[in-house]
């Protein structure tokens, strides 16, 4: 079972497959928590649509999902504004976009495997270039991320609040999605959107039904993405079927259970996680120390 | 062009793009006002696993789409009660079904360009068949939304208060769910997986930013997809671009144009003003 480990092309999908695990539980922490599963599902599918793009034009598929990944998360924040207008606007620039992903493919001639490639992703296809390539990025992702978890967090359970101490709301809702965009345009060559997209929602929302405490939350989330990584792995190496297959299924048959055994975390049991951790009191001061 | 009208392919193409397009634009309505858009695109994708497993045991994609999104819809209806906390539910079933699609697409290899027809779709593949199917869902859609309109308009935009008045709001919920699985399965012919929140979706959302009327932001939505579709058809057989492609822009267009008409049309300061069916929450984007 073990022995498809001397290949060094499932080394590469084991190294690139945790890095992308790891840097997709701490962001999809954040996607769950301010309820943007539909924008993370959008972005993956825009990022499509920039590959087709790129594919056309003949460079690197990286760069298409970079320029429409990140163009659509900013059109995501300023249409957006509305809880219920929000998905609705994302939906739009989604469709949008893969209506000109259909185009760039009609106008690419011998497009099929390229465009599977994209959408349901080869983590064994990996070289050891993108497994470097990904961890610098996703390093960088990283450091971003801890810069602006603190405010990012507070003003996830209570905007009014953060916005009345002073945190900019808004830009760093802009700055996250940013951040998401370029989680997915990194992984997408690695992984594939649909495991972008698994990886991104699987392991945090099943974390957040089992620990309130937000780091907590993040680290089983990190546990949880990396068990399913590798089980897939090392279970799509052994038998025919896709690796991307057994990660869905995995994650999916561990939340299924959680949901249905857990009570599940309303407004109030979160606010009242925070404020054991008292996340909320030291970002205030954190806000009242820069204010004075 | 009239020529091209005698092929029967075209004939059917318009049929049933006609068809889906009145039931997509009424529909559609409810899925903005209920804030479904997420549900809408996740049973569109429950249809593409659908569409390949139907395939597997040779059965029509159709068929397979039907029995998945109805199975998707009754699911989702019923492991969420308020539409704000299913966003999580929505996203890990669509990630799970979009695995399973993926292992149907491996095991099923032969059938490539099937796929693709699926994902895209495949609109001058139509058959009379179809049609008649499309049209047999269509007027069994129309005839239940008609009955349910008034208690569903109820409960979309004042839930509470229509729960205290009895009206079933749950079971409206997975009612309306099962329609909306119904319509995706038939949009999928026309636009293709990847593009139903093209018919289903955008129509309706530029005709709630011109009116406020349900009557008439109704109306509006099933003209613009009408519109929308017929026009991409003609564009799709006079030049070389894909049907699907047309339909959307130009269905996105028209959100556009009417996003503009709308904030030109109400001054700043009315902006913030809440509409009855919608809680004003704090810019968390």
């Amino acid at each position: 079972m073990f022995a498809i480990f001397q290949y060094p092309f499932i080394q590469n999908a084991f190294i690139a497959g945790s890095i992308v695990a790891t840097v997709a539980a701490v962001l999809g922490y954040f996607l769950i928590v301010r309820g943007l599963s539909f924008a993370g599902h959008a972005l993956s599918s825009i990022g499509f649509a920039g590959a087709a793009g790129a594919i056309l034009l003949g460079v690197s598929p990286v760069y298409g999902l970079m320029v429409f990944t990140v163009t659509a998360s900013i059109a995501i924040s300023i249409l957006g504004r509305e809880v219920r207008e929000r998905d609705v606007a994302t939906g739009v620039i989604m469709t949008f976009a893969l209506g000109l992903g259909i185009l760039f493919l009609s106008l690419y001639h011998g497009y099929a495997e390229q465009a599977y490639s994209i959408l349901f992703g080869t983590i064994v296809g990996v070289s050891r270039d993108d497994v470097v390539f990904t961890f610098v990025l996703g390093l960088i992702l990283l450091i971003m991320i801890a810069i602006i978890g603190r405010p990012l967090l507070f003003s996830s359970f209570d905007a009014e609040l953060a916005e009345t101490r002073g945190v900019p709301v808004r830009a760093l809702g802009s700055i996250f999605l940013i951040l998401i965009a370029l989680t997915i345009s990194i992984t997408t060559q690695v992984v594939g959107i649909l495991l972008v997209f698994a990886l991104l929602i699987g392991p945090p929302a099943t974390a957040i039904r089992l620990v309130h405490q937000p780091l907590r939350a993040i680290a089983l989330a990190i546990i949880l993405g990396l068990t399913y990584t590798w089980l897939g792995i090392l279970l799509g190496g052994n038998s025919p079927w896709p690796v991307s297959f057994f990660i869905t299924a995995l994650s999916f048959g561990v939340y299924l259970p959680v949901r249905l055994f857990s009570k599940g975390i309303d407004s109030k049991r979160s606010a009242k996680g925070l404020e054991k951790l008292s996340i909320t009191d030291s970002v205030l001061e954190s806000q009242k120390d820069r204010n004075d | 062009m009239i020529d091209i009208l005698r092929h029967s392919f075209v004939q059917n193409a318009f049929l049933a793009g006609m068809i889906v397009a009145i039931i997509s634009g009424f529909v559609g309505y409810f899925v903005v006002l209920r804030g479904q858009a997420f549900a809408c695109e996740a049973l569109s994708h429950i249809g593409f696993a659908g569409a390949l497993g139907a395939a597997l045991v040779g059965a029509s994609s159709l068929e397979g789409m039907f029995i998945f999104t109805l199975l998707a819809a009754v699911g989702m209806g019923a492991l969420g009660k308020r539409l704000s906390g299913r966003d999580i539910e929505v996203g890990m079933v669509l990630s799970f079904v979009l695995g399973l699609g993926v292992l149907f697409l491996s095991i099923y290899t032969k059938n490539a360009t099937g796929a693709v027809g699926v994902l895209f779709g495949s609109i001058l593949s139509v058959t009379i068949n179809d049609v008649q199917v499309i049209l047999g869902s269509g007027v069994f859609i129309i005839i239940l939304m008609a009955v349910l309109y008034r208690p569903l308009l109820f409960a979309s935009i004042e839930p509470e208060v229509a729960e205290a008045r009895g009206v079933p709001v749950q079971r409206l919920s997975i009612l309306f769910l099962i329609l909306l699985a119904l319509s995706v399965s038939v949009a999928v012919k026309v636009v293709g997986v990847l593009l139903v929140f093209a018919l289903l979706v955008v129509p309706a959302a530029a005709a709630e930013h011109l009116t406020h009327r349900p009557w008439l932001a109704i109306t509006l939505s099933i003209l613009i997809s009408l519109t929308s579709t017929i026009a991409g058809l003609i564009f799709a057989f006079i030049g070389h671009w894909p049907a699907s492609f047309y339909i959307v822009s130009l269905t996105s267009w028209f959100y556009f144009i009417a996003l503009i008409i709308h904030a030109v049309r109400s001054p700043r300061r009315y902006r913030e003003l809440p509409h009855p069916s919608r809680e004003v929450l704090p810019p968390s984007v």
